[in-house]
């Protein structure tokens, strides 16, 4: 399967040269980027782990792809993805999120049904890539 | 026209009998609208022979204090405070016999955080009245302080695309079709062929509500079904919009309650419902975590023609007071009516913080919104995947885009149609954000696009001739060379 959160999930996967076009996007209007890392991408998992703090101040797309090649090189079975904070007054959220990075295998997910009163069901996703314990889902 | 006042004082205005509105205090042409002032910019259309100042006048008063003979208890009030005092009239630009009167209302005529007590004095008898063949409530300014009563949309657009998961994007829907006679389990197909395609959201028709071919159960626990399979196969928050409009208070809130307690992340009304009904599914929204959608049924009886009835502009400013996260605001390009300026202006009040005064976009006021939430606009009806360079143009990011035909009729079914108008969608974000001239590079754009993706190619051949180029009634007065003080 193929996740298809963010901005650009429908499309082939982002070449480097069209990452830094989008970051140049984002940095010409004035957002901070942020880069984040996961190995659940679970449609509520909110927190993805930082690499680093966004980049308030960093005006420029070659040091913030940079950072991507190096997050990518502990990262790379994970899935990263770019957004851009905009923290104009009665913003102040993301103005774009995309995936630039996925694992090779997408395990995707399970869907429990719990049957409960009448017709009802109570539905959860499971990540089929969480079902390992954290400690024992990576080699390193 | 706008001369001096002609108001009679002291004791002879109370004299019995009939007196000209006019002279009655309803007509203050050097009054200066306080900032705490509710305005109101009519479109008056006097009968033959009756004068236009004392016709305006007329609505002032009708639409406050007055009656249509003097009467001595006005002199139990402060009621010079009271009247509402138009205090400009102007014709209308190339449309003889019709004048703009600018009415300026003191707050303390409105209950604080009711659009049912707002409306009842701004259009409640005064439509019918006698010596106006027609009347139009084209724009209102609503002060601060008066905004500041009421909560406002019960997400907005910040917190929905937050929740949602969603940003850099317009929306994706669409409205399951046939509107009338699928059952549940058919319904529902749809809803997870959709979803899984591509879509964001899926949406119940205005009058799907619960019939003898589906009852309202039936579709809600079969849209959920679909809701959360095609959020497990795709990994993406997904959502189907359940209307929940019924014949009485206590029914749509079991509706929503049911939407609620299956996992819904969404719920809708229908316009129809009135505005208490609204107001009231707008607190058990916040209340409750639900993204509000409005479905402007019915609107098009008193917005459309220019010569009498409410602006939309007008019903979107309630309704951005009333509460509602979604409202339809045309398309421009799509099957039903909507001229690109007037429509920019129902854009503008739906997703600005603050409307400058743009005659040329119908919006004859500047008005703050006061940090109110914003209320995103949706664009449905008659629009397919090869417009899409020209919706993201005239429509922006924060919209949500419903192809309910355009996604529904593709020949190799609705998640192909989905997943076309989702591709679209994202190779002309792609190519916007790289600068590139994508509005008249859209065919090109959508033509490589296609390449790497059937579904669309397919979609735009289908659909490469559909066009709706029908003039439009509801169009600004003045172009957009046309400055005018207020």
């Amino acid at each position: 399967m193929r996740v298809t959160q963010g901005c650009f999930s429908f499309l082939p996967d982002l070449t480097d040269e069209q990452i830094t076009a989008q970051v140049q996007y984002c940095l010409d209007k004035g957002w901070a980027v942020n880069i984040e890392f996961t190995d659940d991408p679970h449609p509520r998992n909110t927190y993805w782990e930082m690499w680093g703090l966004p980049m308030f101040d960093l005006r420029d797309a070659a040091g913030i792809m940079r950072e991507l090649a190096d997050c990518r090189k502990i990262y790379g079975d994970r899935y990263i993805r770019i957004s851009g904070f905009d923290s104009s007054h009665g913003w102040e959220s993301l103005r774009i999120s995309f995936i630039v990075n996925r694992p090779q295998h997408e395990p995707g997910f399970r869907l429990d049904r719990q049957e409960t009163v009448g017709r009802n069901l109570r539905y959860a996703t499971h990540a089929y890539a969480t079902e390992r314990p954290e400690g024992e889902r990576y080699s390193s | 026209m706008n001369d001096q006042s002609i108001t009679v004082r002291g004791k002879d205005r109370y004299k019995s009998g009939v007196m000209e509105y006019k002279r009655m205090g309803y007509w203050e042409p050097s009054y200066q609208p306080k900032d705490t002032d509710v305005i109101a910019l009519f479109r008056v259309t006097p009968q033959d022979g009756v004068d236009p100042t004392e016709a305006c006048a007329a609505v002032a008063g009708e639409s406050s204090t007055a009656t249509w003979t003097v009467v001595w208890t006005d002199r139990l009030t402060a009621a010079e405070k009271y009247r509402a005092k138009c205090y400009r009239v102007e014709p209308v630009p190339s449309s003889p016999g019709s004048y703009f009167a600018y009415i300026a209302y003191d707050l303390d005529l409105f209950e604080a955080g009711s659009i049912a007590n707002l409306t009842a004095s701004i259009i409640g008898n005064v439509f019918g009245f006698k010596p106006l063949k027609a009347l139009r409530l084209e724009d209102m300014r609503l002060p601060v302080a008066y905004v500041k009563t009421f909560q406002g949309p019960a997400t907005g657009i910040v917190v929905e695309r937050e929740r949602l998961d969603k940003f850099g994007r317009p929306l994706l829907g669409a409205t399951v079709k046939p509107k009338l006679g699928l059952s549940g389990r058919n319904y529902g197909r749809v809803v997870y062929e959709a979803l899984k395609g591509g879509l964001d959201f899926t949406k119940d028709d205005e009058n799907i509500n619960s019939q003898p071919f589906m009852h309202w159960r039936e579709r809600f626990l079969y849209c959920m079904e679909a809701v959360n399979k095609a959020q497990a196969a795709t990994g993406e928050m997904k959502g189907t919009y359940l209307n929940v409009t019924a014949a009485t208070m206590e029914d749509m809130y079991e509706r929503a309650e049911f939407a609620k307690q299956l996992g819904s992340c969404i719920v809708m009304i229908d316009l129809v419902i009135g505005y208490t009904a609204i107001q009231s599914m707008a607190k058990w929204a916040r209340k409750n975590d639900m993204i509000l959608h409005l479905h402007r049924a019915g609107h098009s009886t008193y917005t459309r023609q220019r010569s009498h009835g409410v602006s939309f502009r007008v019903i979107a400013k309630w309704m951005r007071l009333a509460g509602v996260d979604h409202i339809h605001a045309g398309t421009v390009v799509g099957k039903l009516e909507g001229d690109p300026n007037t429509t920019r202006g129902y854009y503008d009040i739906c997703r600005e913080d603050f409307n400058p005064m743009r005659l040329e976009h119908g919006v004859f006021f500047d008005q703050p919104w006061a940090s109110l939430n914003k209320m995103m606009p949706v664009a449905s009806g008659g629009i397919h995947a090869g417009q899409m360079h020209q919706l993201l143009d005239l429509l922006g990011e924060d919209v949500v885009l419903q192809f309910g035909g355009g996604t529904i009729g593709h020949p190799r079914g609705i998640a192909a149609g989905a997943t076309a108008n989702r591709v679209a969608l994202e190779a002309m974000i792609l190519a916007r954000n790289e600068g590139r001239d994508y509005v008249h590079e859209g065919p090109e754009i959508l033509a490589r696009a296609a390449q790497s993706c059937t579904p669309l190619r397919e979609a735009l051949e289908v659909w490469k001739d559909v066009t709706f180029n029908y003039e439009s009634t509801d169009t600004p007065d003045f172009v957009p060379t046309v400055t005018a003080a207020v």
